[in-house]
């Protein structure tokens, strides 16, 4: 990990298939619409296939490889066309590209059907900046926000700094380092459930940090921790450190829309 | 003496709730590990080197490992042409009744010790203390903790989850004619004069080893207080006690390795001392211990080795960077894993040491954030052995092969029953259509205590309309 080769970019292509993820497509679906106007709007045609359902990591993190590969293996035929996977998530791209390959370690030709999936896979920032070459005029106001990479896509997909790059290109947005920016903010999925406390705690200290930092709006590429981070933010506990202004936060898609849309929307 | 941690300790949950509420050492062991990143980050400053120096550290390990059956063989007949006694252990009881058996040769009323985990898996001092031998503790830090009757938080710096306050109040009430003072100096001082008066009167130096050389038969030990060699030349009887891994091939692989170690666990470019033992005091000489033997210690390691995979636990080389770069260790502390190793690597150590039984919750206890991973001197990939082992425990124990011990152990059929049906939702479009359309016009009645997410976080309510309900028309493929 952390040191992977340097990965060629292909050059921007006129179709990408997107892969929206569970948590986009359940919980934050605008970051799947922005994402698509994002695109779009580089001249890139956009297909969603309508059949996908979830990488299948939860199962694959638990200790159900089973499980895993058969949701997995749903997700093999939906891309049928050579066009590059656009990923709304550095987890679930860490998930397709680097450990479907294990999974199927041991099925020769689902093995080679993984490869070559797991080859086409691109986390969204990193797409945008390596495969697009993004590049907006900032139209909003001025803000400060917080940037949350997450640790797949710092260590699986090696992107952590195109989320920055992004950012940093926005002329009216001032990010700000935050305290342990590089730690983990204690979601690692079904970790959250099993071990409340300890995720809660780590949760906890990354809100603080954000807010410490000065930021009152977090940005992140992944929806699982921006939905932790920001649950914490707004939980029962929340309350009891009184005083303080409260967190809000959207994934990178919706916030780089949003600054960088001709008509604010 | 450490008769608290020999009580029936609550379960690793109830243990992480109650570190995570002492704020004041929660505090303590984030400032330490902070501390420790730091130096070890201002170590290595050519991101290039270290990469070409962990490739390097894990090949000479895993060559070590792959090897391991000769190496031991090789080891032992040249330690034994060097003088050293030989001994092997497959258990724990196996360990301590060789060292009893040593003792009750030498009629050894007094042991000191340097820092030794292996040591410390065994439970040795238990077992000196039940045959009436004194069994001390002379690295500080271990000195501390065996004061305090408690076990090391950290395999490299035992009483890190401890203030100078705390060991100012505790070296009061236990050492007579002490009064209190924090002056870390002063405190160093009072444990200093103990012990050296407890060097001169033992009749048996323990040790661990750091890396024990084949080629040459030598014993490599590193410390930074000088007690390590205290132990090792002053009394008559020099016992090392280590795991059959700490085996390397040649002595220049010795090298190598300490340009990776004390850079990554304590940030040191070199440790104070660094022994190379190579057997007892030979005649004409005027200093050494007599005796020296090695008591080589399997207890579940043979097990991991076995395993293609797993056997890349054996690398480590028990620096402590995981445990000082994890997220999870940084807030419960050592304790609270309830193992000799904690942190990351104890959690994919003490599976084969303990069994899932004892050791699941620690495999669980990890958000696989990769960390660990990131920082290991030797590439040890912990996430990937954590899922692993998961698979391995979650395993059906008719269908499971049977290699580890506890294989299986958390297999449980309503659990299964879940993630088939989790399966079966998320790997059925149709079925995940109609479940997660039902999630979303329905979401407005999601409950508001969601079980352990809204313990400490925001009850989730799913968006009223699906991304895929909201796509304009020219984005869906069917």
């Amino acid at each position: 990990m952390n040191d992977h080769k340097q990965r060629e970019y292909p050059a921007k292509p006129a179709d990408v298939y997107l892969f929206g993820t569970c948590l986009v497509d359940q919980f934050v679906p605008a970051a799947g619409l922005d994402a698509i106007r994002l695109l779009e709007r580089e001249g890139i045609r956009v297909h969603f296939p309508m059949q996908q359902a979830c990488c299948g990591q939860p199962a694959y993190t638990s200790g159900f490889p089973e499980e895993a590969r058969a949701v997995a293996l749903r997700q093999f035929d939906l891309f049928p066309q050579p066009w590059p996977i656009v990923v709304l998530s550095g987890s679930c791209a860490g998930m397709m590209r680097q450990h479907y390959p294990t999974l199927f370690a041991h099925d020769a030709p689902r093995l080679s059907q993984a490869q070559a999936l797991a080859e086409r896979i691109f986390e969204f920032t990193e797409f945008l900046v390596q495969v697009v070459g993004f590049s907006r005029p900032d139209r909003a106001g001025p803000t400060t926000v917080a940037l949350h990479t997450s640790c797949s896509a710092r260590r699986e997909m090696d992107v952590h700094v195109t989320g920055h790059t992004l950012l940093g290109a926005l002329e009216h947005v001032q990010v700000v380092k935050h305290g342990h920016e590089e730690e983990c903010c204690g979601f690692g999925g079904l970790f959250s459930l099993r071990h409340p406390d300890i995720s809660g705690a780590i949760a906890n200290d990354k809100v603080q940090e954000i807010r410490k930092a000065g930021a009152q709006h977090v940005v992140s590429a992944d929806c699982g921790c921006l939905l932790n981070i920001l649950g914490r933010a707004t939980g029962p506990e929340a309350s009891s450190s009184a005083g303080e202004a409260s967190l809000t936060g959207e994934h990178i898609a919706s916030f780089l829309w949003h600054r960088t849309a001709e008509v604010n929307v | 003496m450490s008769t608290v941690s020999r009580t029936v300790a609550p379960d690793f949950s109830e243990r992480s709730r109650q570190a995570i509420g002492d704020e004041a050492q929660r505090t303590g062991i984030r400032g330490a590990m902070d501390f420790l990143q730091s130096k070890r980050k201002a170590q290595f400053p050519d991101p290039q080197e270290l990469s070409d120096l962990r490739d390097l550290g894990a090949a000479i390990r895993r060559y070590a490992l792959a090897n391991l059956p000769e190496l031991l063989q090789q080891l032992e007949a040249r330690l034994t042409a060097n003088g050293v006694q030989v001994h092997w252990a497959e258990t724990p009881e196996q360990a301590n009744a060789l060292m009893l058996e040593i003792a009750a040769r030498h009629q050894a009323r007094l042991m000191v010790k340097g820092k030794s985990m292996v040591s410390e898996e065994v439970e040795l001092n238990h077992a000196m203390q039940a045959a009436g031998i004194e069994a001390l503790e002379t690295d500080m830090g271990e000195y501390i903790v065996q004061l305090a009757g408690e076990k090391p938080s950290h395999i490299i710096m035992p009483a890190i989850h401890k203030t100078k306050q705390q060991i100012a109040t505790l070296f009061t009430e236990k050492l007579p004619g002490v009064s209190y003072n924090d002056n870390v100096d002063v405190l160093i001082q009072i444990g200093r004069e103990v012990l050296r008066k407890k060097f001169a009167a033992a009749d048996i130096g323990l040790s661990g080893v750091n890396f024990a050389v084949a080629e040459t038969g030598t014993l490599y030990l590193v410390e930074n207080e000088g007690n390590g060699r205290m132990c090792t030349t002053v009394p008559r009887v020099h016992v090392a006690i280590t795991g059959i891994e700490k085996v390397v091939a040649k002595l220049e692989h010795v090298a190598l390795l300490n340009s990776l170690l004390p850079r990554s666990a304590t940030g040191q470019a070199v440790e104070t001392y660094q022994n190379f033992i190579n057997g007892p005091r030979k005649p004409g000489e005027l200093d050494g211990p007599e005796e020296v033997h090695l008591i080589l210690l399997d207890n579940g390691r043979t097990q991991a080795y076995a395993d293609p995979q797993l056997r890349a636990t054996l690398q480590c080389i028990r620096c402590g960077a995981c445990m000082n770069h994890c997220p999870v260790y940084a807030r419960i502390g050592g304790h609270a894993y309830g193992t000799t190793y904690p942190g990351p690597i104890g959690a994919i150590l003490s599976p084969h040491l303990l069994g899932f039984g004892a050791a699941y919750p620690l495999v669980t206890a990890s958000t696989l954030c990769g960390a660990c991973a990131d920082v290991c001197p030797v590439r040890i990939p912990i996430p990937d052995l954590l899922i692993r082992l998961r698979n391995e425990a979650q395993a059906n124990p008719q269908a499971a092969r049977k290699a580890l011990r506890d294989s299986g152990a958390k297999h449980h059929l309503l659990l299964t029953l879940v993630w088939r049906i989790w399966a079966l939702l998320y790997g059925r479009p149709r079925f995940y259509r109609w479940f997660s359309w039902c999630a979303s016009r329905f979401g407005a009645l999601a409950p508001r205590h969601q079980g352990a997410w809204t313990h400490t976080r925001a009850p989730l309510i799913p968006a009223p309309r699906r991304l895929r309900d909201l796509l304009p028309q020219q984005n869906r493929l069917d």
